[in-house]
């Protein structure tokens, strides 16, 4: 098992250009002098992933490159992310509030589904219901540096998104209960959780499905700001996606249009290794999939998806790149699981050992470790939090049990914006017209 | 039509919750001229077309009913398609095109000709080859309040798509509980053409009228192509415009009123091209015209046969056809797709739902043959429906002579 990989290593997959090291000169088929700007280093291809329990490779540690421009002549995949280790207080990657505000995000996602679970069992939530215990990371690192207005496009495993976007823990617990206080009137569920008022896009059953919706949310940020010339219209879109769904048309059709028309919006990777039982390595010809971003045009990064701090440096880095306009940028974020691909999934094909080692590196722990070591923080801090998330999603809970379910009008409504899409009645008049038809009209 | 009476028949009443209930006489053998449907005789052919979506007796805000003598204008439907295009993309900014070929080439039909030149690449985007992609960005982009034409080089490409098409577009409103409406337009030559073989043949009116949360639109004639292409993009709903490729270069009278740049049609109402009194004939896109045809033929055998064009198959005018039907008795359905699980399918349910006690025959049922479409000459004419078995299907219906199930 991976035992030289600790939290804090570093993996590198150092791609200087025209670098006329060993590996390379075993490839025959391009001449050395040949300028080929996409070209990740050979050795990359002969290493294992990372992720896999197979052994590991020792890396040769080396700092971030500073090759990773925009430009399309020198666009090269990075996989590594600065130091985390500081020298003095003032080289701090966060501030005490901002820690205090990245703890109570995973704590409030990690609650949140457990409580799912919880309820599940008992018979409250049904139908299909995936569970986010082990990413919070990726989730926390990288919503919270966004603005109300950018968006956040996300598939099934979409509570956590949705939460750290701001959705009212209540309002997800209802509309998973299936009531009509949620988020969605209870029509939606597990996999469909939509706000338009935070900017989140969904909540899609089908992978690959929002990577499309995603980049054409972040086709409209461009549009509107160069045809409708709305000044401010600089909004991001982050796509989250798994391992799984790298592997579908959708994707690359997507990493293809939104590098050619420089679109913003960063496509994260949320790599779990598992794809329900399907492991990453099983499916996937080249495993590494931050290799994919450079054969379309646009950096790709690897990260450890299981540190917040190092996930939010890359998410600053990718969003910032997005809002200036320099194209997209595609995030592995490698992470893990720890419960099983829904809660119908016995989880029976993965190994213990690794689990084991993932759950070492539970995030929360992680930043937490950090803070006391950093003396960000004290225990009673902390404490206080643990206590007011898990007020908040037993509040969320009584709400969503007390709330009603929805009325039997409410089958026909929000088909159609316009309820005249229920076309002439018998009387020649609209059918939304009658009194007796419901009108469609949403209160959320 | 709303009155009471004995023996009635709830209508319209899709589910509980769409409480319309109707109750009605029987009427038998009823051969006058349909009076209720607010007086205004429709004639078709020899002068000009008058709105028959007046006929009764609603009047859509936009426009109002008035009859108006022939046009002199002619106008192709691609002219018709192209400018509606046009117009609703210079009133509105948020409107934008996308598809393959829709720029440079000016369009792989020539509907989006000149568009590039005046619109400018930021609002008429040639795609690569990715349905699936573009359409997804389209819904996406509508998410957010623009207002996309996607356009599909022929809707066998959109079963690249049709995951976008359904899953992302005509549900989402639902999904999102009316948070996230979806104003998109999905266009593009629907059904067979010339001699293109199976798998740029096949008809898509059922595949997607089957699916609630789209507008399906067929139109027929350069004033459908018009006035439904400007509601569609109007339209705060994902639309399934469904256009055929052989109608593109057939001239249709226009009137002032068509050619207005604020005209548009009602979308599910459905339009009688040519009253009568024997026998029903719907049909949608290019059938229309051969059922018109074939009405003139029966004319001249005595029977004077209703043309209904569908104009819109989502949501389905029920009212209109289930009126005519208990107007003449009669019904032949003519579509031009796969005969199972069709539209004619969805219109025969309706009507022996509705009017089961007016009918005097078996309803027939015209529709392609049920094979992917052969590329011969001669066997593509047998796989399609002619004139000649509207014709049959029709004399079959008044005669009531044996009851053969129609097919090509």
């Amino acid at each position: 098992m991976a035992s030289a990989f600790s939290a804090t290593a570093k993996f590198a997959q150092p791609l200087p250009l025209n670098t006329t090291s060993s590996a390379r000169s075993q490839d025959k088929l391009s001449p050395p002098a040949l300028f080929d700007p996409f070209r990740t280093s050979s050795s990359a291809a002969t290493s294992p992933f990372l992720g896999s329990t197979r052994q590991l490779l020792c890396k040769s540690n080396r700092p971030l490159s500073h090759r990773r421009s925009s430009s399309s002549s020198a666009v090269v995949a990075v996989s590594d992310v600065k130091q985390k280790k500081p020298k003095s207080s003032s080289n701090l990657l966060i501030t005490k509030e901002e820690g205090l505000e990245l703890y109570e995000d995973m704590v409030l996602g990690r609650s949140f589904e457990d409580m799912c679970a919880q309820m599940y069992y008992r018979g409250k939530m049904f139908g299909f219901v995936h569970l986010y215990n082990g990413q919070e990371a990726v989730s926390t690192g990288f919503i919270k540096l966004l603005t109300k207005e950018d968006s956040v496009v996300s598939t099934y495993r979409d509570h956590v998104h949705a939460l750290s976007k701001g959705v009212p823990a209540r309002a997800v617990m209802s509309e998973l209960f299936g009531k009509t206080t949620g988020c969605c009137r209870g029509q939606g569920g597990s996999m469909h959780m939509f706000s338009k008022e935070h900017n989140v896009l969904g909540g899609f059953a089908f992978i690959g499905e929002g990577i499309p919706v995603a980049t054409g949310a972040a086709f409209t940020s461009k549009y509107k700001r160069e045809v409708l010339k709305e000044p401010n219209s600089d909004h991001v879109t982050l796509a989250f996606f798994g391992d799984g769904t790298c592997n579908n048309g959708q994707f690359f059709e997507c990493l293809n249009m939104a590098a050619l028309w420089k679109l913003p919006i960063v496509f994260v990777v949320e790599n779990n290794l598992w794809a329900i039982g399907m492991s990453h390595l099983r499916a996937t010809s080249d495993p590494q999939i931050y290799k994919k971003g450079p054969a379309f045009g646009m950096p790709g990064v690897h990260v450890d998806g299981m540190d917040v701090l190092k996930v939010r440096e890359v998410a600053k880095e990718a969003i910032g790149r997005a809002r200036r306009g320099e194209g997209p940028t595609l995030v592995e974020c490698e992470t893990y699981r720890f419960r099983g691909h829904s809660l119908a999934d016995p989880d029976e094909l993965r190994d213990p050992a690794e689990k084991a080692h993932y759950a070492a590196r539970d995030p929360i722990s992680q930043l937490k470790t950090y803070m006391f070591e950093n003396n960000l923080v004290n225990e009673s801090e902390l404490k206080a939090i643990d206590k007011k998330i898990d007020e908040l999603v037993e509040e969320a809970v009584e709400f969503a049990d007390e709330s009603p379910v929805p009325d039997r009008s409410q089958l026909l409504e929000n088909v159609f914006a316009d309820p005249k899409g229920f076309g002439i009645g018998p009387d020649g008049r609209y059918r939304c017209e009658d009194p007796k038809f419901t009108q469609g009209t949403a209160q959320v | 039509m709303i009155s009471a009476g004995v023996g009635g028949r709830q209508l319209g009443g899709d589910l509980a919750g769409a409480a319309v209930v109707v109750v009605v006489i029987p009427r038998r053998r009823s051969r006058s001229i349909q009076s209720t449907a607010a007086g205004e005789a429709l004639r078709c052919g020899g002068g000009g077309i008058k709105n028959a979506w007046s006929l009764q007796g609603t009047r859509p805000a936009i426009l109002a009913s008035r009859s108006f003598s022939s046009a002199a204008k002619e106008m192709t439907v691609r002219d018709a398609l192209n400018s509606a295009i046009d117009e609703e993309m210079s009133a509105d900014p948020k409107v934008f095109l996308m598809g393959e070929e829709v720029g440079e080439y000016q369009g792989a039909y020539k509907i989006t000709k000149g568009l590039l030149e005046k619109y400018g690449p930021d609002r008429v985007l040639d795609t690569p080859i990715t349905e699936a992609g573009f359409t997804g960005i389209g819904v996406g982009a509508a998410y957010h309040g623009l207002k996309p034409i996607i356009e599909f080089m022929t809707f066998n490409f959109s079963m690249q798509a049709i995951d976008h098409i359904i899953n992302s577009a005509a549900k989402s409103n639902y999904m999102s509980a009316g948070q996230i409406s979806v104003p998109i337009v999905f266009r593009g030559p629907n059904g067979a053409a010339a001699g293109v073989g199976a798998q740029h043949s096949q008809c898509y009116a059922s595949w997607f009228a089957s699916c609630p949360g789209l507008k399906v639109l067929a139109p027929y004639s350069s004033e459908d192509a018009r006035g439904l292409m400007k509601a569609a993009i109007r339209d705060p709903d994902p639309v399934v415009f469904l256009e055929n490729e052989l109608l593109y270069g057939e001239s249709f009278p226009v009137s002032a009123e068509v050619l207005d740049s604020s005209f548009s049609l009602p979308i599910g109402k459905a339009k009688i091209e040519r009253e009568g009194k024997d026998v029903t004939i719907t049909a949608f896109s290019k059938m229309v015209g051969y059922a018109l045809k074939a009405a003139e033929i029966l004319s001249k055998e005595g029977i004077s046969a209703e043309v209904i064009n569908l104009r819109s198959i989502r949501p389905l005018d029920r009212a209109t056809i289930n009126n005519s039907v208990r107007k003449t008795n009669r019904l032949v359905t003519v579509e031009e797709g796969f005969p199972q699980h069709g539209i004619g399918a969805e219109i025969c349910a309706s009507v022996v739902e509705d009017s089961f006690e007016y009918l005097d025959a078996a309803i027939e049922r015209i529709a392609g043959a049920d094979v992917p479409m052969p590329y011969a000459a001669n066997l593509e004419r047998l796989a399609v429906p002619q004139v000649e078995d509207i014709v049959r299907a029709a004399k079959r219906t008044c005669y009531r002579s044996s009851s053969l199930a129609a097919t090509a």
